[in-house]
């Protein structure tokens, strides 16, 4: 009996009325963990019922505690009928299991009905005893931390990344199950939220076995997405990288686990500490637990393979685009040759033990990233098949593993052992899916993967941090890092070694052109770079970021089964090469010559294929200034024509030089020449043909007007090629004062405040005419991402000077004719002036948040504990109440006026409602600026589905939809108030699915959003010393975040 | 193509006040977006009108949503649905529960029942006001009413917590209620000239003076009725009226104290009688239900307020020698030695004096 969990309800408030003669509600609360329920009793006739139950004790496998959630249902007692629901609290135990996350649930958390929404709240506490299980066979991997973050935690060190975790659970969809044509839509909603949140714990329980197989004790980027396949089931899929992480805490650090003794000992072989050797004992681990384990173990692999091949299954694979700088003509150099040859042996032999060189990460420890490929991505088109056995969704295990495989062969071709930066997505249209998967090859450090080197390199390396204990962990804290690992780091210094080309530049994966780079001049770089990750923070950076974005629209005939995906599936590569074309000119346009964090997405209708990729362009320092863009016309007789090109050249040429002024692009012009001669023959020219025309005997008819500089050519040898040169053109400007990148922080800028709102929003569109040529569909569609991005500014401009990070945009096509677009992002308002100082003296992008996180851990340690007397608020906030938000009240000072009044207000009421409501602050980054996250409580993973059948009375579809929006946020920001936290990070929705039937007056909407629950203080409340003392002084007068 | 869906949601919700107070003035989207236009936020941002229209549509969703809480704005600040900074919601309770002056004007003094909100729709013509937030303004009087009808203690405080309104707007709906709650009448034409703050300030006085709730805070009975024995007790002021000693005694002492202080003092010598007796004669028929309703009327009717605003011009008396009579009329009665009632005149005239004194003006 490995846990006890126990519950005790304390009251409820603001409950709807249920007995419309008394205008009150007789409600009572039964408490359901697995198959045990219990019940309070009926508190009569109130709204603000006092239950003030015991403690209701669940013994239960902690097996269980990981898989299920606690439900609790509050329900109106009737004498003479059944009782009626007022709806239902699903909370995640899985917090509770982690001796380093939440200790206790407490606190208020919204009632949630599927049909009505939140119908008042109740005030529960949840706890979770935990014994100890020394069974090394068992289910459960309790204590294993989950982080949907990623990069490494802050307050956390990693010692070892073990590398790729995968799994997938499925399960009949409950609302096609047969049963669903007798009970209400209302049950059958419950079921699917009950169903998925059992799903999404199993699943988590799951992933954590294999961690700890590996030796790790964390999962870092944990993605967990919901494939609702329709009548062949309801997919359940995460992926994520498997870390040791150690806890930064000064006083603890020497003692906290083994893990850091068998690091810091050289003397210590691997072995003698069996969790700590990750390949061997996840290969041999003994399959007899029953856990599926598809990573490295190829007999499962083959196996799964045959049924495939049997089976009925019909599937496409697409070839793949590798994208990296576009170019022609090659380069030649020489050196670097035998330095790489010696990195990639001794990095691989780290990384070919596992299946899937494969991480989640987007920021890294400094010195991690060693060198940068480019993008590889993969697509498969698979048809939908029944799943027949829940217990063995090979099918599906062997699509992704196909997908991984070529994912890594891409990554090889590109000279790379490791892709990082790496997701997985789906897009479904009835038995339609399209699976696709990116990443960014690259060259990895083997000192974190590998123990030797970790010992060797890492002991004496941690040692001579341990006097700057700010340093330690800080993944992008800048500086003199991976001190001497293998002795390469003369060759790389950190500011540009990632960009130098990790492949073989006489074999080269595709045509590039390489120059020397342009920061340390002996290596190659390309002279573009795309990748998915986010901006290292040791890159060197000229100017400012911005958002980019490709739109692309494709029609396709209706079709069936195999004939659909056939020709889905040939669409594929044109759509990609499309939208590459696209990124490419913008970047262009913009004098860029980086991409980061591109994400693609590719989305499937009945009739038509959207296409979006976001990336957010900069200027990297290392690589060679891009080139203007030339334009070609192919009927060079008529005069008109030949007009009409040179005002469209002028235009452009205009807008460059507009944008360069905008994002501040002034690199250093004649460094060329200081230099010389090993750059070859500047004067080439790098081409890009628009699809068909693949001819390059015009090379020499082009006149190369840019001087020095590489042009990029555009021909126009159609009216699709004029077009797009106008759209192009036609990409609204920023409003003054806006900056965006789909990123987590906008190179060069530095000086958040603390000013920031993270929103969603969400607009569908109806395609009035039908027949659209693809053309005119591409009008609208850039339109609505236009308009969609112009709205947001508009209501986000008193954050002016303000930048949207993280700007993440999802495509979907609902219903023929339909297209549905959301946007989450978060709006960071800057401070102006002391940015431009701040422009001037620093020319690096470091994050400022990093420094001092040891220190920052001890001091709140303390401060959770005994900051309940706060000086200052002055007047007496019941104690009780007093407990989790005093941590939160330094940093969230609202003004005393009303929070005095609603006060006193209460106390002659003496209503049940506690503390004022804790505010939560929601953000899709992996950090607050101007504060600093102490302690991390949890990961958030919430279902959710409502519907309504008074769509009207709702106020329409966008009435339904924004208050189901605003539930989910309220829903969260209570969980993570439960937890004790005042943050959620790195949050996302990740499913938005909306469906509409306005002639039956009906409506239904699932969303899935998920996070890290955090614990974050001020900084300028830390910088007081002694914080017991004097933070709560500080932060009354204190300045917001200025750091 | 058309937007078929379009929704804004921030973590923290996004209000707009001049937007918020489009649709307190009850605005349609249209209207507000057309306003919005002309007063240039578009050329500030660059954005276009179907920019500001979604923007619109968005914060009256909010707005929408966010009007059932602000029905007892205790809620707001234990809510969950929204997150808004304290002193937003500070802002959107106050302002949901400003009136218009004009507006008020109209329905002071009625009963608030369904009667009276079925011709709003005159009350809408008339002022200019639109239905829509003429509505949400007699909605919020009733409401208040409703709530602090049942209470014990002091009104304004009452309100003050219950709607967390601020000192001024609580107490100007401690008028409405008080009003509402004795029915005086305001609509006569006589009383057109009488702004809102006028009323608010003569039921301030009577709130803190007549009522039982004015004595003794503790009391169990509450102050939106005036206390019935102190109504009793002022029918015993009629002596002043019908004993002639005392009368004539009274007028000497106050014409010697104004004599030689005044430019007025003929009027007021020759008027005192006039005076004295409508005073007076309000005073002993207030236990009259019907004459509390028309107690403001008799104030200008009866006594000099309306014969002092209308003759000529000449014999006009100042404020200040309004001031200057009341004063000295007062005091006399204390000199009377047949008066025994001056705790009851005090209390009596302390209120008339201020409401006078209030209302006398153009």
């Amino acid at each position: 009996m490995p846990g006890k969990l126990k519950a005790k309800i304390v009251a409820g408030r603001h409950l709807p009325v249920m007995d419309r003669a008394s205008d009150l509600t007789d409600a009572f609360v039964e408490v359901k963990f697995g198959n045990t329920t219990f019940k309070t009793d009926v508190f009569p006739k109130s709204l603000n019922p006092q239950w003030n139950s015991e403690w209701f004790k669940f013994e239960v496998d902690d097996e269980d505690l990981q898989d299920e959630p606690l439900q609790i249902t509050v329900l109106d007692h009737d004498t003479y009928s059944a009782n009626d629901a007022i709806g239902k609290v699903y909370i995640d135990i899985d917090p509770l299991l982690s001796c380093e996350a939440a200790t206790v649930i407490s606190g208020w958390l919204p009632i949630y009905d599927t049909i009505h929404g939140i119908r008042g709240e109740i005030n529960v506490l949840v706890k979770v005893d935990l014994f100890n299980d020394l069974n090394r066979f068992r289910q459960s991997s309790c204590g294993v931390k989950f982080f949907c973050t990623t990069s490494i935690p802050r307050c956390y060190r990693v010692a070892l990344v073990h590398g790729f975790v995968e799994e997938l659970v499925v399960n009949e969809d409950p609302e096609y199950q047969w049963i669903d044509r007798i009970r209400t839509p209302r049950a059958s909603n419950e079921a699917r939220q009950r169903l998925i949140s059992l799903m999404s714990g199993e699943l988590q329980r799951k992933i954590g076995l294999k961690v700890l197989e590996m030796g790790g004790n964390a999962v870092v980027g944990y993605l967990q997405c919901f494939d609702l396949e329709g009548e062949s089931g309801l997919v359940v899929r995460a992926i994520g990288t498997a870390c040791t992480l150690d806890k930064l805490s000064p006083g603890t650090a020497p003692n906290t686990t083994t893990h850091t003794n068998t690091h810091t000992l050289p003397n210590t072989a691997p072995t003698s500490n069996a969790c700590n050797s990750p390949s061997k004992d996840s290969k041999e681990s003994p399959l007899a637990h029953g856990c599926r384990s598809t990573h490295n173990s190829p007999v499962h692999s083959t196996c799964s393979s045959q049924r495939l091949s049997h089976s009925q299954n019909f599937s496409v694979s697409v070839p793949t685009l590798v994208f990296t700088g576009m170019g022609s003509g090659g380069s030649v150099g020489k050196e670097a040759g035998p330095l790489k040859t010696l990195l990639r042996q001794h990095t691989q032999s780290a990384l070919e033990q596992r299946e899937f060189p494969i991480f989640t990460l987007t920021c890294f420890p400094p010195g991690f990233l060693v060198h940068v490929g480019g993008v590889v991505s993969t697509r498969s088109v698979k048809l939908l098949d029944r799943i027949h056995n829940p217990d063995e969704p090979e099918t599906r295990d062997a699509w992704w593993e196909e997908i991984r495989q070529e994912i890594k062969s891409h990554a090889k071709a590109l000279g790379c052992h490791a892709v990082v930066g790496y997701s997985e997505s789906t897009s479904i249209c009835e038995e339609v899916c399209i699976l696709s998967a990116s990443g960014t090859a690259a060259m990895l450090n083997p000192r974190f993967m590998r123990e030797g080197c970790l010992d060797t390199g890492g002991s004496d390396h941690r040692l001579s941090r341990q006097p700057h204990p700010g340093m330690v962990g800080s993944e992008r804290g800048e500086g003199e890092v991976s001190s001497t690992w293998l002795g390469f780091e003369d060759a790389s210094p950190p500011s540009c070694g990632f960009v130098h080309i990790p492949y073989d530049e006489f074999n080269m994966p595709f045509p590039a052109q390489l120059t020397y780079c342009y920061h340390c001049r002996r290596q190659k770089v390309p002279d573009v770079l795309f990748t998915t990750i986010d901006l290292p923070a040791e890159a060197e950076v000229t100017g400012k970021g911005c958002l980019i974005q490709a739109r692309l629209c494709r029609t396709k005939k209706k079709a069936q089964g195999e004939v659909n995906a056939t020709s889905i599936s040939n669409l594929l590569p044109f759509m990609e090469y499309e939208l590459h074309t696209q990124l490419m000119n913008k970047l262009k346009l913009r004098s860029m010559n980086a991409l980061f964090g591109l994400r693609i997405q590719i989305s499937v209708g009945e009739n038509m294929l959207l296409g979006l990729a976001s990336a957010t362009g900069v200027y990297l320092s290392a690589l060679p200034a891009p080139g203007g863009i030339q334009i070609a016309g192919k009927t060079p007789s008529d005069l008109s024509y030949d007009q009409h090109i040179s005002t469209m050249q002028k235009r452009i040429d205009d807008t460059i030089a507009k944008n360069k002024e905008l994002y501040n692009i002034h690199p250093p012009e004649c460094i060329e020449e200081v230099v010389g001669s090993p750059i070859p023959d500047r004067q080439r020219s790098s081409r890009l043909f628009r699809s068909t025309s693949e001819s390059s005997d015009e090379l020499s008819e082009l006149d190369l007007s840019h001087g020095k500089k590489d042009a990029f050519v555009l021909e126009i040898d159609d009216t699709d090629a004029v077009e797009d040169i106008q759209s192009l053109l036609t990409d609204a400007p920023i409003p003054a004062g806006f900056y965006s990148c789909n990123t987590e922080v906008m190179p060069g800028i530095h000086n958040w405040t603390s000013g920031l709102q993270m929103f969603t929003s969400v607009r569908v569109y109806r395609l009035s005419n039908a027949n659209l040529t693809n053309q005119g569909l591409n009008k609208i569609f850039t339109d609505l991402c236009e308009n969609l991005l112009k709205s947001l500014y508009f209501k986000l401009r008193s954050m002016i000077p303000c930048c949207l990070c993280h700007l993440n945009f999802t495509v979907a096509v609902p219903e023929e004719e339909l297209i549905q677009v959301a946007v989450t992002a978060v709006a960071m308002s800057f401070d102006k002036e002391t940015q431009q100082a701040a422009d001037k003296a620093l020319t690096r992008g470091s994050g400022e948040n990093e420094e001092q996180l040891q220190f920052s851990m001890e001091m709140c340690g303390e401060s959770t504990i005994s900051n309940n007397q706060p000086t200052a608020k002055p007047s007496g906030v019941p104690e009780s109440a007093m407990v989790h938000s005093s941590r939160v009240s330094s940093s969230e000072r609202c003004s005393p006026l009303p929070e005095g009044r609603s006060r006193s207000l209460r106390s002659t009421r003496s209503l049940p409602c506690g503390a004022p409501v804790t505010v939560v602050k929601m953000t899709p980054l992996s950090f607050l600026p101007g504060t600093r996250i102490v302690k991390y409580l949890g990961i958030i993973n919430m279902f959710f589905i409502r519907e309504t059948t008074s769509l009207r009375e709702e106020g329409g579809v966008s009435g339904f939809l924004h208050s189901f929006i605003a539930e989910v946020f309220a829903m969260v920001r209570a969980h993570v108030a439960a937890l004790g936290g005042n943050a959620l990070v790195s949050y996302s929705m990740k499913e938005c699915v909306f469906m509409e039937n306005p002639n039956k007056n009906q409506a239904q909407c699932l969303i899935n959003v998920s996070g890290d629950a955090v614990i974050f203080i001020r900084e300028s409340d830390q910088e007081a010393i002694p914080p017991l003392l004097t933070s709560r002084q500080t932060s009354s007068t204190g300045a917001d975040g200025t750091t | 193509m058309s937007v078929e869906l379009d929704v804004f949601v921030g973590n923290t919700t996004i209000m707009d006040e001049e937007v918020y107070q489009f649709w307190l003035d009850g605005y349609t989207v249209n209207d507000a977006v057309k306003v919005r236009m002309e007063g240039g936020v578009l050329e500030e941002c660059e954005a276009s009108a179907e920019v500001l229209r979604s923007d619109t549509m968005d914060q009256y969703r909010t707005f929408q949503m966010c009007e059932r809480l602000l029905h007892s704005p205790a809620k707001l600040a234990n809510q969950l649905l929204f997150q808004i900074p304290p002193h937003r919601q500070t802002m959107l309770i106050e302002r949901y529960y400003t009136f218009d002056g004009v507006f008020v004007r109209e329905v002071l003094g009625k009963k608030l029942s369904k009667g009276t909100k079925k011709d709003l729709d005159d009350v809408s013509a008339k002022t200019g006001v639109t239905l829509k937030s003429c509505r949400r303004q007699f909605d919020n009087f009733k409401r208040v009413f409703k709530v602090v009808e049942e209470l014990k203690g002091p009104l304004v405080e009452n309100i003050r917590q219950h709607f967390l309104l601020s000192d001024k707007l609580a107490r100007d709906y401690a008028a409405i209620v008080f009003f509402a709650n004795n029915r005086f009448e305001t609509g006569k034409k006589k009383l057109h000239y009488l702004t809102f703050q006028d009323f608010a300030f003569c039921a301030g006085q009577l709130i803190s003076n007549w009522t039982v709730g004015a004595l003794d805070n503790m009391l169990e009975d509450m102050d939106v009725d005036l206390e019935k024995e102190f109504l009793q007790d002022l029918k015993e002021l009629k002596i002043l009226i019908t004993d002639k000693d005392l009368l004539d005694q009274h007028k000497s002492l106050v014409c010697t104290a104004l004599r030689g202080k005044t430019k007025a003092f003929n009027e007021m010598e020759a008027n005192f009688k006039n005076l004295s007796r409508g005073l007076v004669n309000i005073a002993a028929k207030l236990t009259n239900t019907k004459d509390v309703r028309d107690f403001f009327i008799d104030l200008v009717e009866k006594t000099f307020v309306l014969p002092m605003r209308l003759p000529c011009r000449s014999d006009k008396w100042t404020a200040g020698d309004m001031r200057l009579y009341l004063t000295h009329y007062t005091n006399s009665a204390h000199i009377l030695d047949t008066f025994k009632h001056q705790v009851v005149w005090d209390r009596y005239m302390g209120v008339i004096k201020s409401c006078i004194l209030k209302m006398y003006h153009d």
